[in-house]
């Protein structure tokens, strides 16, 4: 009686993790396809770049620990990655700023912690992060909208991916935010920094960002249908935006001169990306209903205070990062209640 | 002139704050339980001498002075070593502690030549018999020190691995191939 | 504060496929030839094993009493049908270890001659002890799979005042369709059950609930009960794990039970439909629990059915009856898929907790490799207790089992919803289970370490005393020997 019995149950969901990476990364394509067509070949390229440079990263880890590389390769959480990291991009950035940022978040962000399910901090904002206080030139630098056939042609982008060529400045300019806070350090005010601004464009995404962030609409599109397929529940982003919509809404009402509206937020930066694609990711965020709620308030926050009144004209990597680190006190604090027991653990009084 | 404000002002810090903590350790020191008393009251208190010390007391001072480690003791299993290493506040790595597999000795009845040397050694007592009489070990008492295998001249004592039954069948760890 | 983010009636569970079509509009099988041997078990239930009280060789009748019940907690259990007792053996137990146990194993004679036992005249008039006294003596345990001795429940519903008896026909478990047919063709009996039960426990009403993908059992059991406003049969949500008798009461009555104490805290006593059925037949016809349905399925089962079996019955007669196809057999069950325990072979008998048997296909267990969590808090989600299924494993991959009972691992109940739906297929039920048994082993080893201090300090004891005695004895001697010299050397002294 050598054989060891298996224990119940004895069927299970058909849902596995790459079915699950799988859809996620189809959420992500109209956004990511938007992008590319926006702002034609070089995001293409430093998309490619920065999948495959974090698929060849990830090979690396998994053979200097000694695991199976194939089936880890395979079920798709390190494209999830790397795509998460291209769309934070601009779009003209050299294809080692790519590279580095598939590094920083395949190496520094995920495998020290002991590889996938154990890292404390997203891997595709830490990415972000560490790459905009490195090299906050290439980091900054938004290339005009350029859809294909109108833009570059194929070699002068592959030119400006791959060689370095100097991007000139007739080309690039700043986003919506960047250009908002400058604007407040210049003593201007608000409705005339304004004055170039559709709200209708910024939601579709019609604008200067980053490669893969600029359609509120494309990326609300992939977000809910994640969500009717349960992969992610509405917790987080409905929390985060809610939080972004009422604090905005509350400083603009007071002055409008100096605070954006709900709406200017809501469609600018890495916004609606991070609520539905990056503060869900499942790692690093809290378990629980109640804990998912406290940690989408306080990204939403900390995104609108960093935004207000700090000195980076978006704030959504530091605040994911910020939440990131007290997930794991949240965890600890906010529970289920067990079946029997009051929310302390204590058995219900009999009744 | 700032710079050398500042170094001696922490340095008085420092100094005024170090002062009040040996104070502070000096006179308002915590009595503790003895260590060594909850250690030893932990163990299994068989004295059997499997850790190699002549019994649980000075194998509790032992672990107490860090001259042995937390999982000396055979019987006590992986749950003492949770619970010592609670206790010293050490960190020890669990997963790789393994329950040794509970034997309890057995009298071969062909043999026994009823010497009555076995029960003599018995720890507990798990040894019944009378002179010129075939002994036998109370299974329930048995806790497989083996002290009694060592003196029997006839070798009739041996140490098997206890028989599951129904009431004692566990589920086994899960094995992960991955991870 | 935040109550609004947990359901009050239903929380976590799963849908799992159901796979009741199967068998679920085919009529019980009442013709499984009788065996030549049956193996009947000293004890299938909770509590102390029942005590054979007849001989090898003794030639018993269909229903005879084969051995007692020991104690508070026990069930005494019965000859399935009329023969030859052939031996008191160990024999392996219906377990994923198959481990033996103690067994009366009969011969059958074929003549299937009943034992007399008197019935009642008015079964319903009888006294509430009486009935829970010929239940008890019938041998009728919770047939839900709990095996709990019915009659102890009952006493303890009538000691207890109780308001309401919940009965439970959730059947949530997938492929089992034992209880819906059961009421679909023996509603009136069943509903006869619940009354004798009411009666049993002095209780004034009854509810039933029945998920509602069962349709037919639902309007037969309205249909048999309509005489009887005490009982209402009410039908819940398919959602599995909603037979959990205390996820039942939440849904019914939006009550839970603490979690130090029993359905009787709330008022409530809870049984299971089929053990009503036990209860008519034990009471109102004077025949001992020694059948049962039980639904046989899965992908391996050309004809997959729900059949009458003789406790005793060897589970590779009943599948054979059924048509199993032993290439396609990748598993044997006994239960259902999300709670059942697996069997290494089928020559184990048929027990009283047998609600089914699966034989599954490869196809029906799909067994992906194991991945590492990734966190997604889908076991969170689903688990109906409210417990962090992923937290409590990874504390228990790491042998730390203290930090996992902190978690809440005791208020675990393996209904399995957590290993369901884990996408990297992390065997959590299986983690539980080895750290709950691992705790048990904890305890009785410390039971034991502490018997062994009494001992060695009895021993100690003792040595000290013998050898103060020997001391003792030697000084008596030493003196004696002292005085006699002395004596002697007075006696020379007097004699020179």
């Amino acid at each position: 009686m050598n054989i060891k019995p298996i224990s119940s149950p004895h069927v299970s969901s058909a849902r596995r993790v790459d079915d699950i990476m799988k859809k996620v990364i189809l959420a992500l394509l109209p956004a990511l396809g938007f992008g590319i067509f926006l702002f034609g070949w070089s995001a293409l390229f430093l998309t490619m770049v920065t999948v495959l440079s974090a698929l060849f990263f990830e090979a690396v880890c998994l053979k200097l620990k000694g695991s199976t590389i194939e089936s880890y390769l395979r079920d798709g959480s390190v494209i999830v990655t790397g795509l998460l990291v291209a769309m934070t991009l601009p779009p003209y950035a050299p294809w080692w700023i790519g590279v580095v940022g598939s590094g920083l978040a395949i190496i520094l962000g995920k495998h020290v912690y002991g590889g996938l399910g154990q890292n404390l901090f997203n891997p595709a904002m830490l990415a972000r992060v560490a790459l905009l206080i490195s090299f906050p030139i290439e980091m900054t630098t938004w290339v005009n909208v350029s859809p294909f056939f109108t833009g570059l042609d194929i070699l002068e982008s592959f030119k400006i991916t791959f060689s370095g060529v100097e991007i000139s400045d007739a080309i690039t300019g700043a986003t919506t935010l960047g250009f908002v806070k400058t604007g407040f350090s210049q003593a201007q005010l608000l409705p005339d920094l304004l004055n170039d601004y559709s709200g209708f464009l910024a939601f579709i995404g019609w604008e200067r960002g980053s490669l893969g962030e600029t359609s509120t609409l494309l990326i609300l599109l992939g977000g809910i249908w994640l969500m009717r397929q349960g992969i992610i529940q509405w917790f987080i982003p409905v929390s985060l935006l809610a939080s972004v919509t009422f604090l905005s809404t509350l400083f603009n009402l007071i002055d409008s001169t100096h605070y954006l509206s709900a709406w200017v937020h809501l469609n600018s930066g890495a916004l609606m990306l991070v609520a539905f694609f990056i503060a869900t990711d499942y790692v690093t965020s809290p378990n629980t209903p109640l804990g998912q709620l406290i940690f989408g308030t306080g990204c939403g926050v900390l995104i609108f205070v960093i935004r207000s009144w700090g000195g980076y004209p978006e704030g959504t990597g530091f605040a994911v990062l910020l939440m990131n680190s007290v997930t794991p006190l949240i965890d600890h604090y906010i529970r289920p209640r067990i079946y029997g027991r009051t929310r302390d653990g204590k058995p219900i009084e009999g009744g | 002139m700032y710079v050398f404000s500042a170094i001696i002002i922490l340095t008085l810090l420092g100094l005024a704050l170090g002062l009040s903590l040996g104070i502070a350790a000096k006179y308002l020191k915590v009595e503790s339980d003895p260590l060594v008393e909850r250690v030893e009251a932990l163990m299994p208190g068989s004295q059997c001498g499997q850790c190699g010390f002549p019994g649980c007391r000075p194998a509790a001072e032992a672990v107490v002075l860090g001259a042995a480690p937390v999982t000396l003791c055979p019987p006590g299993g992986s749950a003492l070593v949770e619970q010592l290493a609670k206790l010293l506040g050490v960190d020890v790595d669990l997963s790789q502690t393994k329950d040794a597999e509970p034997m309890v000795a057995r009298v071969s009845e062909d043999t026994c030549t009823g010497c009555t040397r076995c029960f003599k050694v018995c720890p507990t007592d798990a040894i019944v018999g009378a002179p010129k009489q075939i002994h036998a070990v109370v299974a329930d008492a048995c806790i497989g020190c083996a002290k009694c295998v060592a003196v029997c001249p006839t070798e009739c004592l041996q140490m098997h691995p206890i028989d599951v039954t129904l009431r004692e069948w566990r589920w086994h760890k899960p094995q992960l191939a991955a991870a | 504060m935040f109550e609004f983010l947990e359901n009050p009636k239903f929380r976590g569970g799963i849908h799992a496929e159901e796979h009741k079509a199967e068998t679920c509009d085919k009529p019980i099988a009442t013709n499984l030839p009788l065996p030549k041997k049956l193996y009947i078990p000293v004890q299938q239930h909770v509590g102390k094993p029942a005590e054979p009280i007849v001989k090898v060789g003794e030639h018993v009748l269909k229903g005879q009493l084969l051995a007692y019940s020991q104690g508070t907690i026990s069930a005494p259990v019965h000859a399935p049908s009329s023969g030859v007792i052939l031996d008191v053996q160990d024999f392996p137990a219906p377990h994923p270890s198959a481990l033996p146990i103690r067994t009366i194993v009969i011969e059958t004679d074929g003549e299937e001659k009943w034992f007399k036992y008197a019935i009642p005249e008015k079964p319903f008039e009888l006294a509430p002890e009486e009935i829970c006294l010929r239940v008890g003596g019938a041998g009728v345990v919770g047939l839900g799979g709990a095996v709990f001795p019915s009659a102890v429940k009952l006493n303890l519903g009538r000691k207890n005042q109780i308001h309401t008896l919940l009965i439970n026909a959730g059947e949530c478990e997938p492929y089992l369709t034992c209880d819906d047919l059961l009421m679909q063709e023996r509603a009136v009996e069943i509903i006869g059950g619940i009354r004798l039960m009411l009666r049993g426990m002095n209780a004034p009403k009854a509810i039933v609930g029945i998920e509602d993908n069962k349709a037919r059992a639902f309007s037969e059991m309205t249909e048999a009960s309509k005489n009887f406003p005490e009982i209402s049969v009410v039908q819940v949500p398919t959602r599995y794990p909603m037979g959990w008798d205390r996820q039942m009461l939440r849904y019914l009555t939006g009550k839970e039970i603490p979690a130090d104490g029993r359905a009787t805290d709330v008022g409530v006593i809870i049984h299971n439909v089929a053990t009503a059925n036990a209860v008519y037949q034990a009471v109102c016809l004077s025949k001992p629990l020694i059948s049962r349905v039980m639904t046989v399925s899965g992908g391996a089962v050309s004809k997959p059915q729900n059949v009458e079996v003789l406790i005793g019955t060897l589970m590779s007669e009943v599948l054979a009856f059924c048509d199993v196809e032993n290439e396609k057999l990748a598993r044997l069950i006994m239960g259902g898929p999300m709670m059942g325990e697996v069997l290494p072979h089928a020559d184990v008998p048929v027990v009283k907790a047998s609600s089914g048997i699966l034989a599954l296909s490869h196809e029906d267990i799909f067994e992906p490799e194991v991945k590492p969590c990734i966190r997604c808090s889908s076991c969170v989600t689903a688990c109906p207790v409210g417990l962090l299924p992923l937290e409590m494993a990874s504390r228990i991959k790491a042998n730390k089992l203290d930090a996992a009972v902190d978690l809440g691992l005791k208020d675990c109940i393996s209904c399995g919803s957590c290993s369901y739906v884990c996408p990297s297929n992390i065997p959590l039920v299986h983690y539980f289970k080895f750290a709950s048994g691992e705790l048990f082993s904890r305890q009785q080893r410390e039971h034991k370490a502490e018997q062994t201090k009494r001992l060695a300090k009895n021993r100690t004891n003792r040595m000290e005393r013998i050898k103060a005695e020997a001391e003792e004895d030697a000084r008596r001697v030493m003196e004696a020997r002292a005085a006699r010299q002395a004596a002697e050397a007075k006696a020379q002294e007097e004699n020179a």
